[in-house]
């Protein structure tokens, strides 16, 4: 038991998980990976941009879950938890507004 | 979805979807789309598909799902089948890269992957010899030596294989090829110097359960192709393919006494095994081939039981038996997607025996091709890194006439290739390797290729490389067999025939520019590339008497432009325009010279139209290609006597070839096409003719077709 505790609490080196990303477009997915990836201890990182789903693949002893979302916010993308500042999310392109409905509407009329 | 094709969001069809632990559970429909009953108990969904990492979804809600599948092998590349161009020039990939699928090989009738070139203007096909009708491809302006041609990324056409190998794969086998201009990558080996090609074969998984391709032309050339692929168990699948070709018929339409085109039988048997087990992260290919190629040629009257030997009539055979024999093995980290192992290994066995009135040559070339790989990244996915060990080993045996040549090769090598990739506008490949050569020494290759996108749709590459070989002067060039040119060769106290290795450094940019005209699809590059030997292996055919082989004295290099176009007309109609130019030039013993038998420009335009397809896939194609071959530069033939002698230079010609499809069914099609349709033939391809065993006759000059205007049909049978 005392071993699996152990286990259980070292960090892992390959760590996989899977945060909630908001964004819109392959613009989107661009600036999101590139956060993500630009974040030390992140080796992997692929955003869907139908799921809102970051999956991520982390050193654990270099990085955590809330780090990444800081650095995600800071590039104006809003995770559970974190959201951007509303002057960094002024900033992205138009085309990426997705706290915007109706870019949102125009993003979904465009794939069907 | 498709992971790998994350631009258009295609859906795969046909996907597994259940609920862990029932049967509840349905397919995906042609859109990718799925529909699945649903209880509060059903928690674990899920997705499975061949090819495909199988996915488990957990589900909280009844929100509509869209998943991404991850393809379970980056070494083996599985399409899923959509509306793709049929040559595809990469915006993404960091070397200039560009894909041929089997809709391109499709636009001719392709009988062998020496002719699945002919609708692609990067790739000359030239004939080598006016005896065999054996082409030859030619990339950046030099010949098929100087470039790797790998099958499934084992070294392949090359030693022995050299000048007929390209006809001894059959074109249905082909499942697509990869053409690379430049250095290419370091992983394959060292010896590739103006390009790579690569034929991916078809595979057991993907390729249909029965396959069956007749063709017939009037040249009198038969060809029978069938697939058989049969699953084993759940991770095995296994294919057999089989090919025979057969040419029975005379023909001499330019009244020259002699065949247009050998008489030739071949039959070509290939069994595949696949082992996929997507769960654990493992693939694996083993592969059994055997070949057995005849071909008769010479004049009319030759009958090899009587003649042979004797000058009574001139003739010639060839036969030539090859055993293949390949194993890949290749696992992915199940919880790293970025990492990966991969493990080659080799051997061929090649023997010809031939001769060529009363010359003799015969080649065994024993081969042995071992390479372990190891992909992973630095940091993260902007870094990737390959690094692995090679090993070769080739033995060859040799008869020329009386003399008897044997040589062995072998070799040990490390490589490392860095890929950077900033995902966005800038990529860098950087590979090294250092092989220890027992004929060639110890020796560094590196290569670099870049690629940079200054704005949309525009990308510009560049690449240097090196590249080293040791030249097989008689296998390479045996067309000087048929000919009474003596056989003269320098030496220098090398280790190859006397001679040096050849090195060569290849240095290239090239521009690629997508644009949109009247809302329709098109881009337009721009390639410059050129090729400096530092030392090259002269083959000197100047004096009609003799054939020399030495060292270069000089200078020697291969300059060559291309600018392409591809433009959607409308739906279905594409158009594709090439202007090709060469300035290639050696110092030979008697001074500078352009080197023969090679057009300084070359025009190309193909154009093909395809219907809708209707119900049932009902479609017809059309396909025309077009080529002006501009005035080539003869060997130098004036000492001969007057009869005898050549102009300076050949006259342009022009070659046309068209091919109608018919696509009855998802079952079943036929073919219809016309090869050389101008009908321009090459006055006199055969010097001396009259005088075959006299001191001037000489089959090797040859620049243009041979065979006149030519017909052809076929059909292709298919069976899920």
């Amino acid at each position: 038991m005392i071993c699996l505790s152990a286990e259980a609490q070292k960090k892992k080196k390959n760590a996989k998980v899977a945060i909630e990303v908001d964004g819109v477009c392959m613009m989107c997915k661009k600036r999101i990976e590139k956060a993500a990836l630009n974040t030390k201890g992140v080796k992997f990182a692929l955003w869907n941009v139908k799921t809102h789903m970051l999956s991520l693949i982390i050193d654990e002893r270099k990085t955590d879950v809330k780090t990444i979302q800081k650095n995600i916010a800071a590039v104006g993308h809003d995770t559970k938890g974190i959201r951007a500042k509303d002057h960094v999310y002024n900033n992205i392109d138009p085309c990426c507004k997705y706290r915007d409905k109706k870019v949102v509407d125009d993003h979904k009329n465009e794939k069907q | 979805m498709d992971k790998s094709n994350p631009k258009d969001n295609l859906g795969v069809f046909g996907v597994n979807v259940y609920w862990l632990n029932t049967t509840v559970g349905g397919t995906t429909n042609e859109k990718g789309w799925f529909e699945i009953p649903y209880k509060t108990a059903y928690k674990k969904l899920v997705i499975s598909y061949v090819g495909y990492k199988t996915d488990t979804l957990t589900i909280s809600s009844l929100e509509p799902i869209h998943h991404f599948l991850t393809p379970e092998n980056e070494l083996d590349e599985i399409k899923i089948s959509s509306k793709k161009k049929a040559t595809q020039k990469s915006f993404i990939q960091t070397a200039n890269v560009f894909t041929v699928n089997s809709d391109e090989l499709l636009k001719a009738a392709c009988c062998n992957l020496a002719e699945s070139f002919e609708t692609n203007p990067s790739i000359d096909v030239n004939y080598s010899d006016a005896l065999t009708g054996t082409r030859q491809i030619q990339m950046l302006g030099l010949k098929s030596p100087y470039l790797l041609i790998s099958q499934e990324n084992i070294p392949s056409i090359r030693g022995a294989a050299q000048v007929y190998g390209l006809t001894f794969t059959p074109g249905t086998w082909v499942e697509s090829i990869q053409i690379t201009k430049g250095a290419g990558s370091v992983i394959n080996g060292y010896e590739s110097i103006s390009g790579q090609i690569n034929a991916e074969l078809v595979k057991p998984f993907t390729d249909k359960k029965f396959f069956l391709n007749a063709y017939g032309s009037l040249g009198g050339r038969l060809e029978l192709n069938t697939h058989f692929n049969q699953r084993v168990s759940k991770k095995w699948q296994t294919g057999v393919y089989v090919h025979g070709n057969y040419r029975g018929e005379k023909f001499d339409n330019n009244n020259d006494g002699f065949l247009d085109n050998p008489l030739m039988n071949q039959i070509n048997i290939m069994n595949r095994w696949q082992y996929t087990d997507p769960e654990k992260g493992w693939v694996s290919f083993i592969n059994f081939r055997y070949m057995d190629d005849e071909k008769q040629t010479g004049e009319l009257d030759f009958n090899p039981d009587i003649d042979r030997g004797t000058t009574n009539f001139w003739g010639s055979e060839i036969h030539t038996k090859r055993f293949d024999f390949s194993s890949k093995v290749g696992y992915v980290f199940p919880e790293l997607p970025f990492q990966s192992f991969g493990f080659q290994f080799a051997y061929s066995n090649h023997e010809q025996d031939s001769y060529f009135g009363l010359n003799i040559y015969d080649i065994q070339h024993q081969s042995i091709y071992s390479n372990v790989l190891f992909n992973s990244i630095i940091d993260d996915t902007r870094n990737k890194f390959s690094t692995g060990i090679s090993f070769t080993y080739d033995s060859y045996e040799e008869l020329v006439n009386v003399n008897q040549y044997r040589r062995n090769e072998n070799s040990v090598g490390a490589f490392f290739e860095y890929a950077y990739d900033n995902s966005d506008d800038f990529s860098l490949t950087a590979g090294i390797r250092v092989d220890s050569h027992n004929l060639l020494g110890t020796f560094v290759t590196p290569r670099l290729h870049a690629r940079y996108v200054p704005w949309e749709r525009g990308v510009l590459r560049a690449s240097i490389g090196q590249g080293r070989r040791s030249a097989n002067i008689f296998a390479e060039n045996q067309q000087l067999f048929g000919s009474s040119r003596q056989i003269n060769i320098q030496s220098t106290n090398g280790k190859i025939y006397g001679l040096d290795p050849e090195v060569a450094w290849n240095y290239g940019i090239s521009y690629l520019q997508g644009f949109r005209l009247f809302d329709k699809k098109g881009d337009i590059t721009f390639d410059f590339y050129r090729t400096n030997f530092q030392n090259q292996v002269v083959v000197d055919w100047e004096n009609p008497q003799e054939i020399s082989f030495y060292n270069l004295n000089g200078k020697s290099y291969a300059n060559s432009f291309q600018t392409e176009v591809n433009y959607k007309l409308v739906e279905g109609l594409n158009v594709r325009l090439a202007y090709k130019y060469y300035d290639i030039a050696t110092d030979y013993q008697s001074g500078k010279l352009i080197k023969p038998l090679t057009p300084k420009d070359r025009f190309f335009a193909n154009v093909s139209y395809e219907t809708d397809k209707k119900e049932e896939n009902k479609q017809w194609k059309f396909d025309v290609t077009y080529n002006h071959i501009g005035s080539q530069r003869l060997p130098d033939t004036s000492s001969n006597p007057v009869q005898y002698q050549l102009s300076a230079n050949s006259e342009g010609y022009s070659l046309l070839n068209s091919q109608v499809t018919k696509v009855f069914s998802e079952q079943f099609e036929v073919y219809v096409g016309g090869e050389n349709l101008t009908d321009f033939r090459q006055k006199s391809p055969i010097l001396a003719n009259d005088n075959p065993f006299g001191n001037h006759f000489d089959t090797t000059i040859v620049y243009g077709p041979i065979f006149g205007r030519m017909f052809y049909a076929g059909l292709r049978f298919k069976l899920d």
